[in-house]
């Protein structure tokens, strides 16, 4: 089942324009939301994004749709670059359907959930019978068909964005983002959330890419996990190898910043990293590696050069991108070479 | 059971069923249900109750002016000196003008002058501004957005009397061109108010929901955007009604809307006046008329409002 690339990213950069410097010298003064951030999504897995927010973890989402044009970068979907058109072709849109976070601003409140489903399949399937589709697409997420004719106003919120998963699978998507759908939620609907999306994915074979901010979330869910820092990826691994054997100071900084409740969880998290400072600015990011302000472990080179990712792991596919690991000399020498020579010109 | 889970095989067996009898059931109570719960806050606020009661008074008037009025002649060309400048009494209650009309009369149809210059003023400046609003708001940023709203702005910048004054004085004064002159500087503020509404709306996650499943343009503007700035559209369009009335009359007071011998309020205010302060009611009735309709759609128009905004809460 899982397996082949459904969706690689690229060397994906997203840089706002938010001012512009000086009167005469003007240059922008951009926000690098996303900078550089490469990984690849396989077919029927759950790719879990984590951060904090401000992380860029979003704005990959909203680029993924097409929301955001890449400043550079790319993003295929089965080999097809998603912005090869200036306008996404409608078969690709089928494809990659997205669950926002607010259920509440993410249905329209004059429409009926039979409206608003309807909509996607007018696009993408004109011919079906509507009434039927709309019966299955509620019936598919457990919801009784009388709910066609309620209005968004009239349902939880845990309705609501059950409503707007049915949305998602209206076109029959094979990848479907989740841009953290239960943090708008009440925990006691958060659990029936995830079910319904677990057992989504095992009937219609979905690929998920689930963008949350919760670590227990992404535990039970995500089948491997990435994890952000000021737009860049600091560690990517399998969940297991993520929660278990967290290599970057980041990931250990954020896993033992987990409240516990009993012992014995205690004992489960990895070595205790104390968390310091604040993220900092995104417009006004810190030289060499961006971590290095709050890092415990910081050395010299961290505040000079920008690390490159590398792979951890044991039996491969645990990344991470931090100068502890790259172990032959050479490599970080030639890394000091350049960027002094860049420092120099 | 594995080969139901290919996607694009919908799965056979649905777990919840109804009959379609039901369905079309739930949806007419599902109706129901929000018009009256629509109608008893309204009813709720006296005031609003007493507009919407003036308002449909007004127009059952004006609509069925010839069997109402007491004397539907007097609002034709007609002379009668021998009852001129009569004061009210119970044949002529409103009195009768300087060439003998029953003011009442003229007052009901006068009505009717008064309604058509609200309705056909804003049935061609509604559509008009909310289209160019919504573009705009629509585009935001773009030469689009920029082009139409400084054409607005620019005709917001003019006072709208003496606009409207300045283009009803270029054209043969009459009613038609009266509603022109209105309607010319009246558009900017609905396309103003549209697009204020149409710059935030699109960037509600259901705009850009539709956006991304592939919706054309034409549907995102009239279904998802359009739709959710009917309630400030319409509490501006009742509140708007009086404003248009009153514009109209002054027109016709000085003489720029409608003419003589035609029962215009404002026209029958302009004439009465110069029989003040002795035969007061010549002027007054008529100007006491303009009050009542302008009062109604007021009273309508801040009622709605106040719904509206119950509503979104």
């Amino acid at each position: 089942m899982s397996g082949d690339v459904v969706l690689r990213v690229e060397n994906l950069k997203k840089h706002f324009v938010v001012g512009h410097t000086g009167v005469i010298h003007r240059e922008p003064i951009t926000v690098k939301a996303v900078d550089g951030v490469s990984f690849e999504i396989r077919r029927g897995e759950t790719f879990g994004i984590v951060g904090e927010s401000g992380s860029g973890k979003s704005t990959i989402a909203y680029i993924t749709m097409g929301m955001y044009l890449p400043t550079s970068g790319t993003i295929t979907y089965d080999g097809r670059d998603l912005f090869a058109e200036k306008k996404r072709p409608i078969g690709l849109k089928k494809e990659i359907q997205i669950v926002f976070q607010d259920p509440g601003s993410s249905l329209n409140p004059r429409q009926s959930i039979k409206q608003i489903l309807e909509l996607p399949l007018r696009i993408h399937n004109p011919h079906a019978n509507r009434l039927e589709e709309v019966i299955r697409l509620l019936d598919l997420v457990d919801l009784p068909p009388e709910y066609m004719h309620k209005y968004p106003r009239q349902l939880s919120g845990g309705e609501r964005q059950i409503v707007a998963i049915a949305r998602a699978l209206a076109t029959n998507p094979s990848v479907v983002v989740l841009d953290e759908p239960t943090s708008a939620l009440d925990v006691s609907v958060q659990g029936k959330v995830l079910n319904l999306l677990i057992r989504l994915q095992r009937e219609l074979g979905l690929t998920y890419m689930f963008i949350t901010h919760d670590l227990s979330v992404m535990r039970n869910l995500a089948s491997r996990v990435a994890i952000m820092y000021l737009g860049r990826i600091a560690e990517v691994a399998a969940t297991e190898q993520f929660f278990s054997n967290p290599q970057h100071p980041y990931t250990q900084m954020l896993l033992s910043s987990i409240p516990v409740i009993s012992e014995e969880e205690e004992k489960l998290k990895p070595a205790k990293v104390v968390s310091t400072g604040e993220i900092p600015s995104p417009v006004n990011l810190p030289k060499g590696c961006s971590f290095h302000t709050r890092c415990p472990y910081v050395m010299d080179v961290c505040k000079r050069v920008d690390p490159v990712m590398v792979d951890v792991g044991q039996r491969g596919g645990h990344i991470a991108r931090c100068h502890l690991f790259e172990q032959p000399p050479e490599v970080a020498q030639q890394a000091e070479a350049v960027a002094a020579s860049q420092e120099g010109a | 059971m594995s080969a139901q889970a290919v996607p694009s095989t919908p799965s056979p067996e649905i777990r919840h069923s109804i009959s379609p009898e039901e369905l079309a059931r739930i949806k007419r109570e599902n109706r129901r249900d929000q018009f009256g719960r629509a109608w008893y806050k309204f009813s709720r606020n006296p005031l609003s109750v007493l507009g919407a009661a003036i308002v449909i008074a007004i127009t059952l008037m004006a609509i069925f002016a010839p069997i109402i009025a007491p004397y539907p002649k007097h609002a034709e060309p007609f002379t009668d000196f021998a009852s001129a400048s009569q004061p009210p009494s119970a044949e002529h209650l409103f009195g009768t003008d300087e060439i003998g009309r029953d003011i009442l009369s003229r007052c009901i149809f006068g009505f009717r002058y008064s309604l058509v210059m609200g309705i056909v003023v804003l049935a061609l400046v509604v559509p008009v501004g909310v289209f160019l609003g919504l573009v705009a708001g629509y585009y935001q940023g773009t030469w689009i957005d920029t082009v139409v709203m400084r054409v607005t702005d620019i005709f917001l910048s003019v006072p709208p009397l003496i606009l409207a004054l300045a283009i009803a004085s270029v054209l043969e004064p009459n009613l038609t061109n009266a509603m022109l002159a209105v309607s010319l500087m009246w558009w900017p503020w609905y396309t103003r108010l549209v697009y204020g509404l149409a710059s935030t709306l699109r960037n509600e996650y259901f705009v850009v929901s539709a956006e991304t499943v592939g919706a054309g343009t034409g549907h995102i503007l009239l279904r998802e955007i359009l739709p959710n700035m009917i309630s400030p559209i319409f509490t501006k369009i009742s509140l708007d009604m009086g404003w248009v009335i009153i514009i109209g009359s002054t027109l016709s007071f000085v003489g720029l809307g409608v003419q003589p011998p035609t029962p215009g309020l404002g026209t029958m205010v302009a004439s009465g006046a110069r029989f003040l302060p002795d035969q007061w009611w010549i002027a007054i009735f008529p100007a006491l008329s303009i009050v009542f309709i302008v009062l109604g759609f007021n009273l309508l128009g801040d009622g709605l409002r106040d719904l509206f905004s119950a509503e979104e809460a």
